[in-house]
This record gives structure tokens, C-alpha cells and sequence, in this order.
């Protein structure tokens, strides 16, 4: 398995945000995860990348524990985030030749210009962050998860602030990962194309895991939004 | 090593991009020497008794702005974070800062010394003692600076913070700092630098082991 979680919880101050989450996703799946806003999603991605531990419960990424093994479960994967993990004063290029350094990567100017070319943004390759609007951080962003070449991988509503192209942007990143045997697993409001691209889903509610199985098997509500879990949607 | 070398180019970056902060910063420490010097008044001899002590404590003064300073870039978009997942060795990113840090203390400090002089009439010949005493004590105030800025950075009341961890645990470098740096400028007929170097020199060396072992657990979850 790529990803196998038991009983997974994590609590912010008295609140369980995540409570006895426990699936399974095989090597090479693109999964989708809903869920209401504040169902523990991000929660959900953050602790599985290991940026914040559970704590209670245990998850295995690629066979490695995340508590035991953190440095080789980072090493496996990558998180696309609500924030950007990128230095505002520096440009574009030198948060990917940061990166390239740390990953042993390759860092030559070139082939960081075909990766910023990947994600549209070879023309302010230049230009620091801070200048970059929420949409270009989030390419940004994309481009340094891609860089990563992670086995698994994170995506946390990789959709948003996109504009139209931006999405088919993701949507070929997601069949490049797929193409490459990639896991992925993918936090998403936008259901019906999520459920187009995707061959599992997940569904949380209040921080339990509501559904786990193939997307064609998604309660239809669940889909269409107008949901068991989005009353008054 | 490698990624050690990559995180000092990425803070020396961030500071050089930042040096406008840097100017406010020196400014504020070079103001704090010229209200010291109306504090002490006209009498020469006793500008340049305290000419040390206001040195560093100038310096201590404006390093707590420069070092919390220096973790806003990495909250900002959770840049630390990020180097973290990649994953970039904790130590690798703490010892890149301190040392960013060490180097922009060291050369803030350079610059007020200059300010001594004219303020204080507190001048030495032996430059490159004095030089060696600044780096020592930027070494001592920079290491577990890094640690309580990391420790702070995420809070909202860090300005406070910060010189509340900080001050306390940085008085033994303090004293030997001035005490050395006063040997320099009024005189030194016993011989005692070299003991108030080496003790800056032993407090850096246990302050900068501590911290590398420390960082971890103050920056992860």
C-alpha cells in the first residue's frame, strides 16, 4: 500500500478535527478527498506529508511510519499546501534553485526555467514573490512539488485561485502523475472534475471518515454537492 | 554540508534583499548610543568608562529586531515549513541562520563601534582584538538568539518575546563582552583579555552545540 492510515486522530485545543480516520490507497491511485469546509482535510494531508503529527492512531507511507520514520516518509513525498512554502524575497528562480540544491536536483538555470515553463511562468522567472499574485504563487508552488519527483503526493485544493487555464494546468499535472505511477491524493471542493480524474475518494465529515472506495461508488449527493454532508448546500 | 552551504546563500540573500530592515535596525542601535551619551552628559572620562557597557547593550538592543527579523521571511509563506518536508536537515537550516546572523551582528557591531568613537571618545589601537571581541560576542548573542527567535517567531507577542527568553541567558556573554571590550579601550595593565576571550569563546561554543540540538524540537510540530 502506498498510504494506510488506522485510527488516525489529531485535537486542536478540546476538538478532534480528525477522529479514528483509517483507508487505504495503493501504490499508483489518484484519490480525491471532500469533505465540508473544516471536515479536517488539510488536517488530514498535513499530517500524512508529516508537517503536523496525529496524536493518536497510525499511518504508513510507502511502508514507512511517520512517526518512526519521518525523514524517509518527507523524502517519499510532497505537499502542495493552503500556503506556499516559498520565500517572498526571493524570485522565482531562486526558490526552485533553493530546492534543487536541497533535493540534489538539477539546478542549472535551464532546467529550472523548463520547470517554471511547465506551470506558465517562465516570463517572471525573474521577479521576486512578493510580487506575485495568490494565482502565480500557487503555480509556483506546483512547480516545486513537481520538482520533487515524490512518489506520493499531496495536493491540498490545488484548484484554488487558479484561473480556467490554471485548471487544465492541474489537470495535466494529475495525468503526468498518474502516467509516472504516482499516489496521489487530492483535497478538492470542485467534485464533478475530481471525480472525472480520480479512481478513489474519500469523503470526511466532522473529521471521520464517512466513505472510502472507488469514485464510482461516491454517494451521488456527495458528488453533486447538494450533500448528506453539505446540508443546505 | 551541501545543504548547510545552501541555507547560509538563502539567509545572506534574504538580509541583503532585506536591507533596508537592516539600515532601520542600525539606526535604531546607533540612536540608543546617542541617548546613553545625553544620559552620561559632558564628562568625557565617564563617557568612556560606559563606552563599552553602551556598546553592547546597544548592540544586544537592536540584535533582538535584527534576529526576530530574521524568521519573518520563514512564517511568511511557511517557507521553514516547506524546507522542513523537503526535508532539509534542522540543523543545516539553524546553523545557516545563526551564522547569517553572527555576520550581520558582527558588522552591525563594526559600525557602532565607529559611533563610540565619535560619541564617546572611546577609541583602541589593537583593531584587531577588538574586532575578535565583537565576532566572539555576536558569536555568544547569535546562537541561542536564532533558537528563541525560531521559538517565538510563531507567536503574536514575539516582540516581547524574544528580549524576555533571550536577555536572561545571554548575560554571561554580556559581562564578558564588555568586560573585554573595556580592557581594550581603557587599558589592559593585568592581562586579562585573553581570559574574558576565552570565556566569550567557551559560552559561544556551548550556546552554538545547544542550539544545533535544540532546533529540532523548537521548529517541528
Amino acid at each position: 500500500m502506498a498510504v494506510s492510515a488506522a485510527g488516525l486522530g489529531r485535537r486542536h485545543g478540546r476538538r478532534w478535527v480528525l477522529a479514528e480516520v483509517g483507508f487505504e490507497l495503493p501504490e499508483g491511485a489518484l484519490a480525491m478527498l471532500s469533505g465540508r469546509n473544516g471536515s479536517g482535510k488539510s488536517t488530514l494531508l498535513r499530517v500524512l506529508a508529516t508537517a503536523i503529527r496525529a496524536d493518536v492512531g497510525t499511518a504508513h507511507v510507502l511502508g514507512y511510519d511517520l512517526r518512526l520514520d519521518r525523514e524517509e516518509v518527507r523524502r517519499n513525498t510532497a505537499l502542495l499546501g493552503h500556503r506556499a512554502h516559498l520565500y517572498e524575497r526571493l524570485t522565482a528562480l531562486e526558490n526552485l534553485a533553493l530546492a534543487a540544491r536541497l533535493l540534489d536536483g538539477d539546478g542549472r538555470r535551464a532546467a529550472l526555467l523548463d520547470r517554471l515553463e511547465e506551470v506558465g511562468l517562465v516570463d517572471r522567472a525573474d521577479d521576486a514573490v512578493q510580487t506575485f499574485s495568490t494565482g502565480m504563487r500557487q503555480r509556483l508552488a506546483l512547480a516545486r512539488v513537481l520538482q520533487q519527483e515524490a512518489r506520493v503526493v499531496f495536493l491540498d485544493e490545488p484548484y484554488g485561485h487558479l484561473d480556467p487555464q490554471g485548471f487544465l494546468l492541474v489537470d495535466a499535472v494529475l495525468r503526468r502523475l498518474r502516467a509516472r505511477r504516482c499516489t496521489v491524493l487530492m483535497a478538492t471542493h470542485l467534485l464533478e472534475r475530481a471525480r472525472m480524474l480520480c479512481d478513489r475518494g474519500l469523503i470526511l465529515d466532522e473529521g471521520r471518515l464517512v466513505f472510502a472506495g472507488a469514485t464510482a461508488e461516491m454517494p451521488e449527493g456527495a458528488v453533486t454537492g447538494g450533500a448528506w454532508f453539505a446540508e443546505g448546500a | 554540508m551541501t545543504a548547510l552551504v545552501a541555507m547560509l546563500r538563502k539567509d545572506l540573500l534574504l538580509q541583503w534583499r532585506g536591507r533596508a530592515q537592516i539600515v532601520a535596525i542600525f539606526a535604531f542601535g546607533a540612536a540608543t548610543l546617542l541617548l546613553f551619551s545625553f544620559a552620561i552628559g559632558p564628562d568625557s572620562v565617564a563617557l568612556r568608562q560606559h563606552a563599552a557597557g553602551f556598546l553592547w547593550l546597544g548592540l544586544l538592543l537592536a540584535s533582538t529586531l535584527s534576529l526576530a527579523d530574521s524568521f519573518e521571511g520563514e512564517m511568511e509563506e511557511q517557507a521553514l515549513e516547506g524546507l522542513l518536508l523537503l526535508p532539509a536537515s534542522a540543523r543545516a537550516i539553524y546553523y545557516g541562520k545563526a551564522i547569517a546572523n553572527c555576520a550581520q551582528l558582527t558588522l552591525m557591531g563594526a559600525a557602532l563601534v565607529s559611533l563610540i568613537v565619535v560619541l564617546y571618545d572611546a577609541g583602541t589601537l589593537r583593531l584587531l582584538s577588538l574586532l575578535g571581541v565583537i565576532v566572539l560576542g555576536a558569536t555568544g548573542l547569535s546562537a541561542p538568539g536564532t533558537l528563541y527567535a525560531a521559538m517565538t517567531a510563531q507567536s503574536r507577542a514575539r516582540q516581547t518575546l524574544l528580549p524576555l527568553l533571550l536577555f536572561p541567558l545571554v548575560v554571561p556573554v554580556l559581562l564578558a563582552a564588555v568586560k573585554a571590550t573595556s580592557l581594550l579601550i581603557l587599558g589592559d595593565p593585568m592581562g586579562q583579555l585573553g581570559s574574558w576571550a576565552s570565556l566569550l569563546g567557551v559560552f559561544a561554543v556551548v550556546h552554538w552545540a545547544l542550539g544545533g540540538m535544540f532546533f529540532e524540537r523548537v521548529v517541528e510540530d
